[in-house]
């Protein structure tokens, strides 16, 4: 029957033995796992678009008044103030990320989701927001109201 | 016939003996017995959304082109389409709120007590996918409160510190909220939470069957001071037929509703839309919303939704392992428990009016 001696090298090879199986499931599981995980993060979409935009034509809006436009992927507001001047910002909200719209009774901009005010300037006047929202340059080009990033001095 | 069918399978396979431990089963009887109809309630519930879910996946297609007008057309043109919408739609937020009445009713009776704690952590994180299917569901018919609600609702885990961005982009599949977010969703919603929940459900009721039902302390007390009080009916058929008729009333309150007031569909999802005013989510993500609301910009360094969203999660993972915190039979453990209960409960309600009476 069995003694201590010749136990010894049979349970080390058992080891070995273990320790491959054990690694090769290991490393099976890692190659499922892998391509698993790595599929479930979309591809990156290319930005489309660039620096700049055309958010509309000259008379489009009226004073006082504003709209959305696409910027890439995402939306900006184009304001006609008061006083005719424009101001074109980002429309998504500082703090979750709704649209923004332009509220002609108060004359700043204003977030739905949480009730979070910003100025014309883009500062966060009231409500949860946490930033103020980014300013874009707006040009004329002809008829065109063209609206591009500002270029960071 | 029923006999020889029963007799057929006991022959084969001893189909008695598999039954037996359902027919000795028994439920405490007591005046608080009541209060044992919620969680099979919820579970009725949960069995009239499998059903009706597959209804609505004959008919509904899944893509940002697609799936608000197929949900049209299962109101207006396949005929009773109207009705297994509302039904769906309606059976879904009974069944949280049962769920949730099913929770409270667990905590305040005590019965979440060892050795029922994984009982409890079974049904929190069951309640909690019932969230998450409210959530990915309330997406499919992409319409404009849908999109927003998802917009806020995926940006929330993208403000975690560290893995909230690749969350974010896990759940929305990409940056924005778009077509790619809806199929995500769908499949969430029709595969990976019905999977998920139908295992966690047969451990919950594995539990239960294994446990028995809890009797509230204080009922377990006078018992054991009077023995002769003691009283309990017997599951099958006694309490399961009074179960029946439970789900009966449920099943009318639930057709009435659907009928009488049948859920709408608002407009389509116009990503580059501003937010519509007036909007606030389902009513059992509301207490969380008006608390985002609430919070101000910045509270010291941080940002203020950050600190609101780290304190729901902490607060929704302890409340995950509630059980684990009554330390011995009575005392201060005990009373934290019940206190925590009803400071939630109290939170919860207070702020749900609050949010829908806020402009």
């Amino acid at each position: 029957m069995g003694t201590e001696a010749p136990l010894k090298p049979d349970s080390q090879r058992r080891r070995l033995v273990e320790f491959f199986l054990g690694g090769g499931l290991l490393a099976s599981l890692a190659s499922f796992v892998y391509p698993v995980l790595r599929y479930l993060v979309p591809p990156a979409v290319a930005e489309l678009g660039g620096d700049e935009v055309v958010a509309g034509r000259v008379g489009d809006l009226k004073p006082n008044s504003a709209k959305i436009f696409r910027f890439g992927s995402r939306p900006g507001i184009l304001v006609m103030t008061a006083e005719g001047d424009y101001r074109a910002l980002s429309a998504t909200c500082t703090h979750l990320s709704c649209t923004v719209q332009y509220r002609n009774d108060l004359h700043e901009i204003w977030c739905a989701c949480h009730n979070g005010l910003y100025d014309l300037g883009g500062r966060n006047v009231s409500g949860p927001p946490p930033r103020p929202l980014d300013l874009f340059e707006v040009h004329l080009r002809g008829d065109d109201i063209v609206i591009s990033r500002k270029r960071e001095a | 016939m029923l006999t020889s069918l029963r007799r057929w399978l006991d022959e084969r396979f001893g189909w008695a003996d598999l039954t037996a431990p359902l027919r000795e089963k028994t439920v405490p009887l007591h005046n608080l017995t009541y209060w044992y109809f919620l969680g099979g309630i919820t579970l009725f519930l949960f069995a009239i959304q499998v059903c009706t879910g597959i209804l609505l996946l004959l008919y509904y297609r899944p893509s940002a082109n697609e799936a608000f007008e197929s949900v049209q057309y299962i109101m207006t043109r396949v005929q009773f389409g109207w009705l297994v919408r509302s039904i769906h739609s309606w059976a879904a937020n009974l069944m949280i709120f049962t769920a949730f009445c099913h929770m409270f009713s667990v905590l305040f009776l005590r019965s979440y007590r060892q050795p029922r704690e994984l009982t409890w952590v079974t049904g929190v994180v069951l309640l909690f996918l019932a969230m998450g299917f409210g959530f990915s569901g309330y997406l499919l018919p992409w319409n404009t409160l849908a999109f927003f609600a998802t917009k806020v609702g995926t940006e929330i885990p993208g403000q975690i510190p560290l893995i909230g961005r690749p969350v974010m982009i896990f759940l929305r599949g990409g940056e924005e909220v778009t077509g790619a977010t809806l199929t995500r969703f769908f499949g969430f919603h029709v595969a990976v939470l019905p999977g998920i929940t139908t295992l966690l459900i047969l451990a919950h009721l594995a539990l239960i069957q294994r446990l028995g039902m809890s009797v509230p302390p204080k009922v377990e007390a006078q018992w054991r001071a009077n023995p002769a009080q003691a009283r309990e009916m017997r599951f099958f058929p006694n309490f399961l037929l009074r179960e029946l008729m439970a789900w009966y009333i449920a099943l009318g309150a639930l057709g009435a509703l659907a009928a009488l007031a049948p859920w709408g569909l608002g407009t389509k999802a116009e990503p580059f839309a501003p937010a519509p005013a007036g909007i606030r989510p389902e009513w059992y993500f509301l207490f969380m919303f008006q608390t985002l609301k609430l919070i101000p910009a910045k509270i010291g360094p941080l940002d203020g939704e950050i600190v609101g969203i780290l304190i729901f999660g902490l607060a929704g993972f302890l409340w995950l392992l509630l059980p684990f915190f009554e330390r011995g039979g009575r005392g201060r453990s005990q009373r934290w428990i019940f206190g925590a209960g009803v400071f939630a409960l109290a939170y919860m309600a207070s702020m749900t009016v609050y949010g829908y009476l806020a402009k």
